[in-house]
């Protein structure tokens, strides 16, 4: 490892954020982003309380509207073993409205963990991917493509195409940023951006009024895609196919959390990404191929972000109107996910949980109306995103709070971090 | 960064990548673009003609922001006159035509998109050329939005309206600021925080005080009194000038003065001196003795005071009501016309000039049958020209040398 001490940011340049975000992994480990979610949900707390209602039991409501309390509530239950016919004794009650809440909480958090991770990876590889979004939109644009074609193909190898060609997509378009960076140096934050509103309006032209992808048969108030084929659904192996059960992409995505951290971790091609993230000079003068790894990391950022696109399709949508291109924020809530999990496997995890059980929690369906206003709910999870956003940004804040409290413990005898990150 | 400090320069040595070139393809792409609906090719629909000639604009946009006036306003001109006489061709067959492009009123209505752009490009131009990168335009406008109808439908006076909105504004861009500047946090993180806190802040407001019936309709626009910006009725003839200029908003003449004083300020006094120079060289505006904290705060509430303008034009002096995340992206648009136009006034405003045609195109061709899908792609037309305009390996847009570095006093 690295001696904190020669990590120290050069006084003439300031620190860049992979410089923070390396100095905060060190320094604050997984306590600065439990103290950025706590300010974060107490200012959001202050807001609620400033409208007239309780925080307490406004935050006590969204929690159960996320189904997370299903963990808590143990008793003599029965599950079906799988690929069996027997029940065995389950301490959980599978089948109960707290089981649902967390199925769509669980159905939230996999698009969640993939786009994070699409944002987590190039920043790892020292650059912004806020192109979550467009990438996300052109994977589902794919698997929708896919998924309504070739209706005569075999089940298991429709969804593979599907979720190859929408994973490809994905990574070819966010190639375009990456691209642009290697050659001419473009910034990739302007880049994603225009490429998202790009993916944006032209998924609105494709299934829009009279766009070519725009369904004839199913002529609805909103112009919509055809239907995927019944055969490239995804299995649902917890609830109701039918009313959007738990579909297997949960564990495409885990496993897509591990094998972000093997190849970030384990393979030459992550040792590469991370050394040009750390310091690209240093990487040069080591023989690394800066560009090429800017390419190759925004390709493998955008894969990500366009499977999620594809799992979503196949999973639960099965059809994509032009309303759902024009809210869907994933691409950008995972920006929050990638920052509060440090852009590591296990911290990606945790926030994209977090901010699915958010959603979730906070929506219509799932709230309360007698204790707080859905509707208002969901805005005050907007409030939360940009506060948890706005704080990790400003790690130096929270290292700074973290390390008074610690200086005043200590008294007198400062921790050599704590001067690193002092504020001016 | 010298991969592609070399690549660039190999490719600039190439003559026919240069701006005076790119000029004259926009010319070429003018004549291309007229030439589409003549025999033999006579293109019935009206998409590509329009297309071939607003690249043709910007080429000539691109090759005046990079200093090859003659041939860029050349290149300007020749797209202009390629899709009249493009129009005019078709016409000829087309019986419906001439309700949906009807000159004078595109113009009016060119100004009427463009305007809130023009706003939010010179807001983010006052922050980029201090050093601070606002992505967080789009927020600011939003905040401007909602802010600009509840304070002119509190206190029922639009020039209440617009200082609360400018005022709301400048407080979130104060917070951005301090992160930003103070915190040194990631200005890109920080502007993503604006643009969701704004979203937050803006949504969750409108439904606590206003609830499901949504904004009252203010559209009584009187001086000083109505609460609604007013137009200014110059002349009700049917002329081309008095449809195109006649009765426009308040705010869009402003917007001309707000861009002129801009230009003056930021590039002939002293003040705008020491305003790029904190942009360009930080430490060497220090040691001279100019504050870069102070010149990078008050950039930075300025920009979020001018979007806010933008945003509240929008809602009180265009829409006259307010729907959660009414901006839609503009303040992206903004950005992007900001970087199109290299951060400089003339370009940006030419640049969102651009992009409100293809919006008031968009909104025109809308009311076509056949058209209507093909109306959807000129929205996505503002960001493709960005893209190029960045990836553009000739007289690249290229920001302030300190544009999002944080700076650490000594």
């Amino acid at each position: 490892m690295i001696d904190p001490a020669d990590k120290e940011p050069p006084v003439d340049e300031a620190p860049s954020a992979i410089d923070r975000l390396a100095l905060s992994q060190r320094a604050g480990g997984v306590v600065t982003p439990i103290i950025t979610a706590l300010i974060a949900f107490m200012v959001g707390g202050l807001v609620v309380l400033a409208s007239g209602s309780n925080p307490f039991s406004t935050y006590k409501a969204i929690f159960n509207g996320t189904g997370l309390d299903w963990f808590f509530r143990f008793g003599h239950h029965h599950i079906d073993l799988p690929f069996t016919h027997q029940r065995v004794a389950f301490w959980w009650d599978t089948g109960s409205l707290a089981a649902s809440n967390l199925q769509q909480t669980l159905l939230l958090t996999t698009p969640l963990i993939l786009c994070g991770l699409a944002v987590a990876f190039a920043f790892r590889c020292g650059m912004f991917n806020i192109g979550g979004e467009g990438q996300y939109i052109v994977g589902s644009i794919m698997a929708v493509w896919i998924g309504s074609s070739f209706l005569k193909m075999n089940g298991p190898l429709h969804v593979i195409l599907a979720i190859v060609v929408a994973a490809v997509a994905g990574g070819l378009y966010a190639g375009v940023a990456g691209f642009l960076k290697a050659t001419v140096g473009a910034h990739e934050v302007i880049s994603t951006i225009m490429l998202n509103w790009i993916a944006i309006w032209v998924g609105s032209w494709l299934f829009g009024l009279g766009g070519p992808l725009q369904s004839h048969a199913n002529v609805a108030a909103v112009p919509v895609s055809n239907d995927i084929a019944p055969g490239a659904h995804l299995h649902v192996f917890w609830g109701d196919p039918i009313l959007q059960g738990l579909h297997i992409g949960l564990f495409v995505a885990l496993g897509a959390l591990i094998v972000y951290w093997v190849t970030l971790n384990r393979t030459t091609l992550g040792y590469q990404v991370r050394a040009v993230g750390f310091n690209p000079e240093a990487a040069r003068y080591g023989g690394i191929g800066v560009a090429r790894n800017y390419f190759r990391a925004m390709m493998i950022a955008g894969a990500f972000a366009g499977l999620a696109g594809a799992i979503d399709i196949l999973g639960w949508e099965f059809r994509l109107a032009v309303n759902d291109i024009q809210i869907s924020n994933i691409g950008f809530i995972a920006i929050a996910v990638a920052l509060l999990g440090r852009n590591t496997a296990v911290g990606v995890f945790f926030s994209a949980l977090l901010f699915g059980a958010l959603l979730n929690g906070t929506s219509t369906r799932n709230l309360d109306p007698t204790i707080f206003r859905p509707d208002l709910a969901s805005n005050l999870t907007l409030i939360i995103q940009g506060l948890v956003v706005l704080f990790v940004g400003a790690d130096v804040l929270v290292l700074w709070i973290w390390n008074q409290r610690r200086r005043l413990r200590i008294r007198g005898g400062a921790a050599p971090a704590a001067e690193a990150v002092e504020t001016p | 960064m010298s991969t592609p400090e070399l690549v660039r320069s190999r490719l600039d040595s190439s003559r026919l990548l240069e701006p005076k070139a790119i000029g004259a393809y926009g010319i070429l792409l003018g004549l291309v673009a007229f030439w589409l609906t003549l025999p033999p090719l006579k293109t019935t629909v009206l998409v590509w003609p329009i297309l071939v000639g607003l690249l043709a604009v910007a080429c000539g946009i691109w090759a005046i922001a990079r200093d090859a006036k003659r041939v860029g306003w050349g290149a300007v001109v020749a797209g202009v006159l390629g899709v009249a006489l493009g129009i005019a061709a078709t016409n000829s067959s087309r019986g419906n035509l001439s309700t949906a492009v009807a000159w004078s009123a595109l113009i009016a209505s060119m100004l009427v998109y463009a305007t809130p752009l023009t706003y939010a490009a010179i807001g983010g131009l006052w922050s980029e050329r201090s050093g601070v990168v606002n992505i967080g335009l789009e927020g600011m406008m939003l905040m401007g939005c909602f802010f600009g109808i509840w304070g002119a439908d509190r206190t029922g006076n639009w020039v209440l309206g617009l200082l609360i909105a400018m005022a709301a504004g400048g407080l979130l861009a104060l917070v951005y600021g301090f992160f930003a500047i103070h915190l040194r946090a990631d200005q890109i993180v920080g502007g993503t925080a604006v643009n969701f806190l704004a979203l937050g802040i803006t949504g969750y407001l409108f439904i606590d005080v206003y609830g499901s019936n949504g904004t009252p309709d203010l559209s009584t626009g009187h001086w000083l009194s109505g609460q609604s910006i007013p137009d200014i009725l110059v002349s009700q003839h049917g002329g081309f000038f008095e449809v195109a200029f006649g009765d426009l908003n308040l705010m869009v003449w402003l917007s001309f003065v707000v861009l002129i004083l801009t230009y003056f300020v930021v590039f002939r006094t002293p003040l705008g001196l020491r305003l790029r120079a904190v942009g360009e060289h930080p430490r060497a505006a220090d040691t001279v003795g100019i504050s870069v904290y102070r010149t990078r705060y008050a950039a930075v509430v300025f920009s979020g005071m001018l979007s806010a303008m933008g945003g509240a034009y929008l809602s009180i002096g265009f829409v006259h009501s307010f729907n959660q995340n009414m901006t839609e992206g503009r303040g992206f648009i903004a950005l992007a016309a900001l970087i199109f136009g290299k951060w400089r006034p003339a370009g940006a405003f030419a640049a969102a000039l651009l992009f409100g045609f293809s919006s008031a195109l968009a909104q025109r061709l809308g009311t076509i049958p056949n058209w209507a899908s093909y109306a959807v792609l000129f929205q996505a037309l503002p960001y493709v020209l960005t893209l190029i305009a960045v990836a553009g390996v000739i007289g690249r847009s290229i920001p302030p040398a300190a544009d999002g570095q944080p700076y650490t006093k000594q």
